[in-house]
């Protein structure tokens, strides 16, 4: 077991901003850290790298308790903050430098890793430059090498692909996978695409609470609603002809419409009626089937 | 801690920091020793360094403070201090890396007015008739001053995340620490105790370091104000979490 959170509390004030939390983060795999805004995620990852002390219950990283010898927990733990605090006047190699040395490593192993982790991150055509002179992909590129460069056994990334374009986000993916293998990784996103092309496991929290503790296959199972389409019109119809054929039919305004049914060729039975109607249809698009849906219903509650 | 301090040293290298800070430093002192009639050694007849070792205490109550008030202010607000944080270092590591990296740029300010001494030692009639004790005993004391006053700049940049803030604390407590004590101690009220309360302020063993007398309790003193200082600031890096 990697990293295991028991009965973790943090009161800021009055707020619980993680309440009673407990979970397990196993190695080898990636776990996606799931809530809105404000559930919980960040704190709950500062404390588990030893930023923050909690106010009640413990983090044990590696077998080893944050609190109580975080020196050690820090040396195998490989961080990526929230908004990727970086030193802008540094040079890229200079900061991957400073942040390999603080490990503990020789000089040849420091000249290793720095040119090792570059080519990781995929900083090669950079890696003269200053660090404010980059852009935000290769920033976070950057925050993702600092974050490695340790060789840390647990990486703890906190919204790692935030404000990056596509092909950044996709690439940034891809360095998470490739360590991954041999690691322990927890990211937090709130981007469910994410969690279904990285994820092999989700935690979801709500205001400080988990919701869901789960493998990913078995989250996608959580799916009420597997199919069914949503339909808009350019006027108002009735619906009774869909009904009639066999369809469940939920009205959302008089003209727009989800349409569900057990038949195979749900789409084409849709269309046959459509068109035997004449009806003006300005769209139809599949609705359910994404963990969005999953995400939004476990975390709307009394919210 | 040595990465910290490293780092912190390359900080103030590759920004105007700390050329901005030796120079005008070195420029107070040289007009004030050499130029300005009022004070000018060439003027007053003797060979002495005493209005560098007056005036300087002073400087450094505005120029220490500008030095570190950032230290801690400005990774505390840019977020920088918790990657600090999260690496491998300890609080201790971190505050003991910013002190010695700002006591680096003190010492590296004072370094050149030692060609002042050897300009005066040659202007004595005859030459070398100057009070070289006296004066080794002031450069100690202005390295000592210098690291207080930089252990307590370091501590109220740990306070706050406004520079401004730190600055303006750093510089009142160090004053005080310095003049304040001693003015305090001469108000007509203190009967015997005034000798005490001169003696927790910094110019009363500054003075005594001066006249070339290096006495092991003036050490201590300083001694115990910067450790004291680096102390707060490691604890209350631990409180602030």
């Amino acid at each position: 077991m990697s990293i295991q959170v028991d009965n973790l509390l943090k009161i800021y004030g009055l707020q619980r901003a993680v309440d009673n939390l407990s979970f397990e983060v196993p190695k080898g795999k990636i776990t996606g850290f799931l809530g809105p805004n404000g559930a919980g995620k960040s704190t709950t990852m500062k404390i588990a790298t030893g930023y923050i002390l909690p106010t009640a219950g413990q983090v044990i990283v590696n077998g080893i308790d944050v609190v109580a010898h975080p020196l050690e927990a820090k040396r195998i733990i490989g961080y990526l903050p929230e908004h990727n605090p970086l030193y802008f006047d540094m040079y890229i190699k200079e900061y991957l430098r400073f942040v390999a040395k603080s490990y503990g490593f020789d000089k040849a192993k420091v000249n290793r890793k720095v040119a090792e982790t570059i080519e990781l991150v995929g900083l090669e055509l950079e890696h003269k430059k200053k660090i404010g002179a980059l852009s935000k992909g290769y920033r976070q590129r950057v925050g993702l090498g600092q974050a490695l460069i340790g060789e840390p056994e647990v990486l703890i990334l906190d919204e790692p692909t935030s404000g990056l374009d596509p092909n950044q986000i996709v690439e940034i993916r891809e360095v998470i996978k490739q360590v991954s293998q041999d690691r322990t990784v927890i990211l937090s996103t709130h981007i469910m695409q994410e969690v279904e092309a990285l994820c092999d496991k989700v935690v979801v929290i709500n205001k400080g609470k988990l919701v869901a503790d789960e493998a990913l296959h078995t989250f996608k199972k959580r799916l009420t609603r597997t199919s069914g389409f949503v339909l808009s019109f350019e006027s108002d119809i009735d619906p009774t002809p869909l009904v009639n054929a066999g369809f469940v039919v939920e009205k959302q305004s008089p003209t727009s419409f989800i349409v569900d049914g057990s038949t195979a060729n749900l789409r084409s039975g849709i269309m046959a009626v459509i068109t035997e109607n004449d009806w003006p249809l300005t769209s139809l698009t599949q609705s359910g089937g994404s963990l969005e849906e999953i995400f939004q219903d476990l975390t709307k509650g009394e919210s | 801690m040595i990465q910290i301090f490293l780092k912190e040293v390359n900080e103030f290298l590759n920004s105007l920091i700390a050329y901005i800070t030796i120079g005008v430093f070195l420029s107070i002192m040289g007009l004030l020793l050499w130029v300005f009639p009022e004070t000018s050694v060439l003027d007053y007849g003797y060979a002495s360094m005493e209005t560098m070792f007056a005036v300087a205490p002073y400087v450094f109550v505005f120029l220490i403070p500008a030095i570190t008030m950032r230290s801690i202010a400005e990774e505390r607000k840019n977020g920088t201090l918790e990657l600090l944080h999260t690496l491998p270092f300890t609080n201790l590591d971190i505050v003991l890396g910013k002190f010695f990296a700002g006591f680096f740029l003190v010492v590296f300010s004072l370094i050149p007015t030692v060609v002042y001494y050897f300009s005066l030692n040659q202007l004595g009639n005859p030459p070398g008739n100057l009070d070289t004790s006296g004066i080794i005993g002031s450069y100690i004391g202005l390295f000592l001053l210098g690291a207080a006053f930089t252990s307590i700049g370091i501590f109220a940049s740990s306070i706050s995340t406004n520079q401004i803030v730190a600055f303006v604390l750093a510089a009142f407590l160090s004053f005080m620490l310095y003049a304040g004590f001693d003015s305090i101690s001469s108000i007509n009220v203190w009967a015997d105790w005034s000798t005490y309360i001169a003696q927790v302020g910094m110019m009363a063993h500054y003075d005594s370091l001066s006249r070339g007398l290096i006495d092991f309790v003036d050490i201590v003193y300083f001694v115990g104000i910067v450790s004291g200082m680096v102390l707060l600031t490691q604890m209350n890096l631990g409180f602030k979490r």
